[in-house]
């Protein structure tokens, strides 16, 4: 019985036949199963375990290493304000202030309405805009204070939902198309281009070494 | 003068608002110079690159031409191309993975073909949502326009991109690193020797990886061919590159620019560029290439913008980021927050870097919010030199990989440079910006 969504369960398998060891898809199926639960539930990962021929102790512990993979339930909103360096000249630790005050909350806890996490995030490599805020990763463009809280406005009304989905990092990103013939006839293939290609190195050699010898 | 007369390699369509589409992509060009390097040999199309001269745009400037020779002896498995762009203020790699990924697409067929590899994976660093959605996006229309898939363009050459999401963590800039992610592992970065993802790599196979900016290079390299690349700039530093210019100054931005042939100072001032710094500020110090660079102070503005000429007065050019702090601005707390960086980011294998990074940071918080010492700095230079045995640059290595050994940039830089300000921390009891 899979805990996925049947649509999440498709592009889960679609994404395990991808690579060529199962494990790689790991992080991508992280992603759905966050994109499902809006966390890192245990049934979760134990199906990511399953698909990838692992354990949960091995993927909650590969998962831990990486800051967007919450292990405990967050807000439908994760709002993350960077303060690193360019951030920071630019007055994003007044803006991580301002954004505690405005969602009633303090850094790294969850409003009481269960609708905003607030997050200290380093560089978001968007520093013409500084200081950055994301929102479910989603750069939301907002720069000041009043910006902000226009912007948590339109987040409560619903406003925004078409540009920030909901813990969706892959949500939006479908693959189509493919090599379409089997592994075993491209290795086929690149057999032949690379015996063609040492042929010419070959060649090559003997031509140069018979210039010598003239 | 600036001088804004080089052609745009990598940039060229950022005026248009349709950029990342497969119509405008070749409504300007796209995919000519891959249905050009499909007509010539592998090796041909691999002595375009190695004639360019064209240096890795990561951070490292390792010459790509010889990273793909490297393997020439034994067949490459996977070329990998990194996008995990996240030395903080670089900003170039999220600009072509959002504005034009038909280029770096096409940048990788290139590649593969010329390295005769069909398996290739593009990670995408996991906070650009929208820079995954336009890759795959370029992917799928590629499938669907013949230039990925089996047989490309009625070719003899097959080859299957995979686009890879990161989730969240610096470290995975660093290529082994990567490799680790790709694996489905936790980011941590590979015991060397082997030095080279080319001996071993992916799965322990020969894998070649390359930076963004870097294949996104290779489409104009085959149309214009590698000898036109190599006539711009000077000595080692060919071509254009995407500096990305950030702080205090009034237009930040990515801009391309020839190599060498302008200065930092051109580029925070001119008003075609950077445009001078905000409310007629003057510059205390700036960082040339990332926050793991050594910083520059105003008297070294006028440095060209190339690799050697960098590197010979004491830093790096690194990621191309370029941080701009004016005479207003802490470098106290500057300090403070490159270190947190650091200490949130060590992966966490090496004592020096684990241990030290965090040690630093505490101390450098103390200084900035009241309760620093004037012994602080001594022990804050004694930390460092833990890490980075001399205060060298480059830096000695006690660690696994380089995350350790650029702590110290940042804290030696400043306070070498504005002891003074450290001092009037101390004994101001805390910030005297506050």
């Amino acid at each position: 019985m899979s805990h996925f969504r049947a649509e999440i369960r498709q592009r889960a398998d679609d994404l395990v036949s991808l690579y060529p060891r199962k494990r790689s898809a790991m992080l991508p199926l992280l992603h759905l199963a966050q994109e499902q639960d809006g966390y890192l539930s245990d049934e979760g990962i134990a199906e990511v375990a399953a698909l990838t021929d692992t354990t949960p102790a091995d993927v909650r512990g590969t998962a831990t290493f990486y800051e967007m993979f919450h292990l405990e339930p967050v807000g439908k909103y994760v709002v993350g304000v960077c303060t690193n360096i360019a951030c920071l000249l630019a007055g994003g630790e007044e803006m991580l202030e301002h954004a505690a005050k405005s969602l009633g909350c303090v850094v790294g806890a969850t409003s009481a309405d269960g609708l905003f996490t607030l997050e200290e995030t380093e560089c978001l490599a968007d520093c013409n805009l500084a200081p950055c805020v994301q929102v479910n990763h989603r750069f939301v463009r907002t720069t000041t204070p009043a910006t902000f809280d226009t912007m948590v406005e339109d987040l409560r009304e619903g406003r925004l939902d078409h540009d920030v989905p909901h813990h969706g990092t892959l949500i939006r990103v479908k693959r189509q198309g493919g090599l379409r013939v089997s592994k075993d006839e491209v290795a086929a293939e690149r057999a032949v281009a690379l015996a063609a290609r040492t042929a010419r190195a070959e060649t090559a050699v003997q031509a140069a070494t018979a210039r010598e010898a003239k | 003068m600036a001088m804004l007369d080089a052609p745009a390699i990598v940039s060229s369509r950022r005026d248009y608002d349709d950029s990342f589409t497969l119509a405008r992509y070749l409504d300007t060009g796209g995919y000519v110079a891959l249905r050009q390097a499909l007509t010539m040999f592998p090796e041909a199309v691999a002595a375009e690159v190695d004639a360019a001269s064209l240096l890795g745009r990561g951070g490292a400037g390792f010459p790509a031409g010889r990273k793909w020779s490297m393997l020439r002896r034994s067949p490459i498995s996977y070329l990998v191309v990194n996008g995990d762009e996240s030395e903080p203020a670089t900003f170039k790699d999220h600009y072509l993975v959002e504005r034009d990924p038909h280029q770096l697409v096409e940048g990788v067929i290139i590649a593969a073909y010329a390295l005769q590899v069909s398996q290739a994976f593009i990670f995408v660093r996991g906070e650009f949502a929208l820079g995954l959605e336009r890759v795959q996006q370029a992917i799928n229309e590629a499938y669907s326009y013949g230039a990925l898939g089996s047989k490309i363009f009625g070719s003899d050459f097959s080859i299957d991109v995979v686009l890879h999401p990161g989730a969240g963590a610096y470290i995975c800039g660093e290529e082994t690193s990567l490799l680790e992610a790709l694996e489905g592992k936790r980011g941590f970065p590979r015991i060397k020797p082997p030095f080279f993802p080319a001996v071993t790599g992916l799965y322990g196979e020969p894998t070649v990886v390359n930076n963004v900016e870097t294949m996104s290079n290779l489409p104009w390299i085959i149309n214009h061919g590698g000898a036109a690349f190599a006539a711009l700039g000077a000595g080692r530093s060919t071509g254009t590159r995407l500096f990305a210019l950030a702080g205090d100054v009034k237009n930040p931005g990515v801009y391309e620019l020839e190599m060498v042939k302008n200065t930092f100072r051109d580029l925070i001032f001119d008003p075609a560029l950077g445009g001078g710094l905000r409310d007629g500020r003057t510059v205390k110090a700036f960082i040339p290439g990332g926050v793991s660079a050594p910083w520059f102070g105003p008297e070294l503005l006028d440095t060209p913008l190339g690799q050697d000429e960098v590197a010979g007065l004491g830093s790096m050019l690194g990621s191309g980021s370029v941080v701009v702090m004016d005479d207003a601005s802490c470098v106290v707390r500057a300090t403070w927050r490159i270190t947190k960086f650091f200490s949130r980011e060590s992966c966490g294998q090496c004592t020096p870097c684990r241990e030290g990074s965090g040690w630093i940071e505490r101390i450098m918080y103390r200084l900035e919010h009241g309760g620093g010492r004037l012994e602080d700095l001594d022990l804050l230079l004694d930390l460092c030199d833990n890490i980075a045995p001399g205060l060298t640059w480059p830096p000695q290595q006690t660690t696994i990989c380089v995350l350790g050994p650029s702590i110290p940039s940042s804290v030696h830089s400043a306070i070498s440079m504005f002891r003074a300000d450290f001092v009037a921390h101390v004994n101001h009891g805390g910030c005297p910006h506050d």
